[in-house]
C-alpha cells in the first residue's frame, strides 16, 4: 500500500516537473513564436483583412465577385497552375536522370557538374531570364546559328510565349529539384542495391524496385518546393511570355496600378495561397509531409 | 531629465533646419535620367534664376509618393512631374492642388495640353514604328496599314496590360475618322469594337509590351517587325543604330506635365513658377536636349527651334496636324472599365 502512495507521489512530482519543463521551452521559443506572428501571421491576417475591403473603403466582397464574374480571373488560375505543372514535370524529367548521373560520378567530378547546377542558381535571376531573351529570340543565338548551319531556313518562334516562358522556368526552378533528389540518392546505402542484383534482379530491375522508391521522398520533396516556387513567379513570365501569358503575380501587379487599392490585389493573394494550401493539404494526404522536410529520414 | 530635454533640443534643431529648408527652396520632382537632365537645363534652372527663387531637385517614383506624402500629412514636393492620365486619377483622387490659370497662361497651349489639375510640360506622340531593312520603301502610313497583314506581312508588337493608346488605333483601322474616334469609344458597344479589332490582329502580335524601353528593344533585336510605341524611344533607337522608322499620321498626341501636390509647402511659388516654364522662351530650349516637343504653341516662333528639329518633334504645327490628342476626359470616365476588358482580351 505505501509502495503505490509513494509511486502516485513519484507520478505527481514527474508530472509537475512534465509541465515545468513544458513552460520552460514554451517560454524558450517565444521569441520564435513572437518572430513567426510579426513576420508571417499579421501580415497574411492583414492581407486577408484587405481583401474584404472595397473601393469606398468599407466592407465588400467585390474584390472576390470580380474575380467570379470575369473569365480572365479564370484564366488567369489556369495559366498559372499549367506552368507550374509543366515546369515540374519538365524539371523531373531532365533533373532526375541529371541526379542520378551525378550521384554515380565519382568525388572530383560529381563536384565539377555540381559546380553547372550551383553556378546559375547564384546567378541573379534577371540576368539568367534577360539571357534566355537574348538566346531564343527571332535573331538570337540560336535561330542564327542554326540558320547558318542549314538546320532550319526560318526562324523558329521559341520566346514571347508558352515556350519560351517554360524554358526560362524550367531553368531557374531545376536546382531546387537536382539538389534535394542528389541527397536522397547519396543517403542510398549502396549495398541495398548490390543485394538487389545478388538476389537476382536485373541492373533494370534493381534500379526500379530498391533505388528509385527510396530517392521519392528527395523527389517529392523537390517537386513540391518547384511547384510551389512556380505559383508566384513574376519576372520570368513577364518578360519571356511576351505578354499572353498572364501569370497570378502579374495580375496582382496590374491590379494595384489600375484599383489604386489593395484591396483587389490582396484578394487574388488569397485566392493563391488558399489554393496552394489546399495543394499542400492534399499532397499531405498521400505523403508524410514531415518526412519530406526530414529529407526522407 | 537632462536626457529628455536634449532629445527635445535635437527634434527642435532637425525641425526647425527643415522648416527653415522648406522656406528657402522650391523642390521639384521628375522621373530622373536623361530627361529631368533636360528639363533641368530648358526649364527649371533658367526659371528658378530668372525668378530668383532657390530650387531643389528630386527625383521620384510617381504618383505612388504624391500618395504616400498627402496621406501623411508630409508632403515636400512642390512641383511633380507626371503622365497626363495618372495626374488626372491623382487629381480626381484629391492629391493635387487645383491650378490657377489666371496665373499660368496657357492661351496659346495645344488643345486637351492641360486640365484642372496639371498644366503641359512636354509633348510625345503614341506611334506606329516599322523595320525599315524588311519594308524598304513599301511603308505603313495609317493603322489600317499596321492590322493590313497581307501587304505588310510580317510580325507585330502592342500595347500590353495598360489601355493607354491601345483602342483609339484599333478604331482607325477598323474605319473610325480621328475626329469621331472618341465619340465611337465613348460606350461600352465602342469599347468592345475596338477590342474586337485587337483580337482580329492578335495572332500576329508576338509581344504586348509593356515599358518604352522594351518596344525600343524589340525593334533593336528585330524581334518584331512592326510596334506601337513612343516616339522619343524610336529616335533613341535609331541614333543606336536600329533600323526603325515611324510616322506622325494618325498617332496619339499625349503629354507630360506638371502637378502640384495637395499641401505644398509652397504653392503660391509653385504656381508662379509653373507660370514661367509654361513661356515659349523656357519650352522653345527643351528639344535641344530631347526629342520632346513644347506644348506651347508659340515655342516654333521663337527662332529657336529651327524647321529641321520642328519636323522631328511631335508637337510641331506640321506634325501635331496630322495626330489626334489623347482625351483625358475619355481616360477618366472609362479607363478601368477598358483596361479590364483590354486585359482579359490579352488572357485569351
Amino acid at each position: 500500500m505505501a509502495g503505490t502512495a509513494i509511486a502516485e507521489l513519484n507520478a505527481d512530482g514527474l508530472r509537475r516537473d512534465a509541465r515545468i519543463e513544458r513552460l520552460k521551452l514554451f517560454g524558450l521559443s517565444s521569441p520564435a513564436l513572437l518572430l513567426v506572428l510579426v513576420i508571417l501571421v499579421l501580415p497574411v491576417g492583414w492581407l486577408f483583412y484587405l481583401s474584404f475591403v472595397g473601393a469606398d473603403g468599407g466592407f465588400s466582397l467585390e474584390n472576390y465577385a470580380r474575380m467570379i464574374e470575369q473569365k480572365s480571373y479564370e484564366r488567369i488560375f489556369t495559366t498559372t497552375f499549367e506552368v507550374s505543372l509543366l515546369t515540374t514535370g519538365l524539371a523531373i524529367l531532365i533533373g532526375y536522370p541529371f541526379a542520378y548521373f551525378l550521384s554515380q560520378l565519382p568525388g572530383r567530378l560529381a563536384n565539377l557538374f555540381m559546380i553547372a547546377v550551383l553556378l546559375p542558381f547564384w546567378t541573379s535571376l534577371l540576368v539568367r531570364t534577360y539571357a534566355w531573351l537574348v538566346l531564343l529570340q527571332r535573331e538570337g543565338l540560336i535561330n542564327k546559328s542554326a540558320m547558318a548551319f542549314g538546320l532550319w531556313d526560318e526562324p523558329v518562334r521559341m520566346v514571347h510565349d508558352m515556350t519560351g516562358t517554360l524554358v526560362g522556368m524550367v531553368h531557374i526552378m531545376l536546382p531546387f529539384l537536382i539538389l534535394p533528389v542528389y541527397g536522397a540518392m547519396k543517403s542510398i546505402d549502396v549495398d541495398l542495391v548490390k543485394a538487389a542484383a545478388n538476389l537476382g534482379a536485373s541492373p533494370t530491375r534493381a534500379f526500379w524496385t530498391v533505388f528509385c522508391p527510396l530517392t521519392l521522398p528527395g523527389l517529392f520533396a523537390g517537386a513540391l518546393m518547384v511547384f510551389i516556387l512556380c505559383l508566384g513567379f513574376f519576372v520570368t513570365p513577364a518578360v519571356l511570355g511576351g505578354g499572353k501569358v498572364i501569370m497570378v503575380s502579374m495580375k496582382i501587379v496590374s491590379n494595384i496600378q489600375l484599383f489604386v487599392n489593395w484591396g483587389a490585389a490582396s484578394a487574388l493573394g488569397v485566392v493563391l495561397l488558399a489554393l496552394t494550401v489546399a495543394i499542400l493539404w492534399i499532397a499531405s494526404r498521400f505523403l508524410n509531409l514531415t518526412q519530406i522536410a526530414g529529407s526522407g529520414h | 531629465m537632462i536626457k529628455t530635454t536634449a532629445w527635445t533640443l535635437v527634434a527642435v534643431a532637425l525641425f526647425s533646419s527643415t522648416a527653415m529648408a522648406q522656406q528657402k527652396a522650391l523642390t521639384v520632382a521628375s522621373w530622373g535620367g536623361s530627361y529631368q537632365a533636360a528639363q533641368s537645363k530648358a526649364l527649371f534652372e533658367p526659371a528658378a534664376k530668372n525668378l530668383g527663387i532657390a530650387l531643389k531637385q528630386e527625383t521620384y517614383g510617381g504618383m505612388s509618393d504624391v500618395r504616400l506624402q498627402v496621406n501623411s500629412g508630409k508632403v515636400t514636393f512642390d512641383i511633380v512631374a507626371s503622365g497626363s492620365g495618372s495626374a488626372a486619377r491623382a487629381g480626381d483622387e484629391g492629391l493635387l492642388e487645383p491650378l490657377d490659370y489666371s496665373v499660368i497662361d496657357v492661351s496659346h497651349f495645344y488643345p486637351n495640353m492641360t486640365s484642372k489639375y496639371c498644366v503641359g510640360g512636354d509633348v510625345f506622340s503614341n506611334v506606329f514604328a516599322w523595320n525599315t531593312a524588311k519594308y524598304g520603301t513599301n511603308e505603313p502610313r495609317s493603322w489600317a496599314d499596321f492590322w493590313d497583314v497581307k501587304t505588310f506581312p510580317g510580325t507585330r508588337a502592342y500595347r500590353g496590360g495598360s489601355v493607354a493608346g491601345a483602342l483609339e488605333p484599333a478604331l482607325m483601322a477598323d474605319g473610325v475618322p480621328p475626329d469621331k474616334v472618341y465619340e465611337v469609344l465613348d460606350s461600352k458597344e465602342g469599347i468592345q469594337r475596338a477590342i474586337d479589332k485587337i483580337r482580329q490582329l492578335k495572332p500576329h502580335i508576338r509581344v504586348f509590351w509593356t515599358s518604352g524601353a522594351q518596344h525600343a528593344q524589340l525593334m533593336k533585336d528585330g524581334e518584331v517587325d512592326m510596334t506601337t510605341g513612343w516616339s522619343g524611344r524610336f529616335d533613341n533607337a535609331r541614333a543606336d543604330g536600329a533600323k526603325v522608322a515611324y510616322s506622325f499620321n494618325q498617332a496619339l498626341l499625349d503629354y507630360d506635365c506638371f502637378a502640384i501636390p495637395k499641401g505644398a509647402p509652397h504653392k503660391a511659388e509653385a504656381m508662379r513658377f509653373l507660370a514661367e516654364i509654361s513661356k515659349p522662351e523656357y519650352q522653345d530650349d527643351l528639344p535641344k536636349y530631347i526629342t520632346y516637343g513644347p506644348t506651347n504653341k508659340l515655342a516654333y516662333e521663337t527662332g529657336v527651334i529651327t524647321k529641321e528639329v520642328a519636323a522631328g518633334l511631335p508637337s510641331s504645327p506640321d506634325n501635331a496636324a496630322r495626330q489626334l490628342s489623347l482625351s483625358l476626359a475619355w481616360y477618366s470616365k472609362w479607363e478601368t472599365y477598358a483596361t479590364e476588358k483590354y486585359q482579359e482580351m490579352q488572357t485569351e
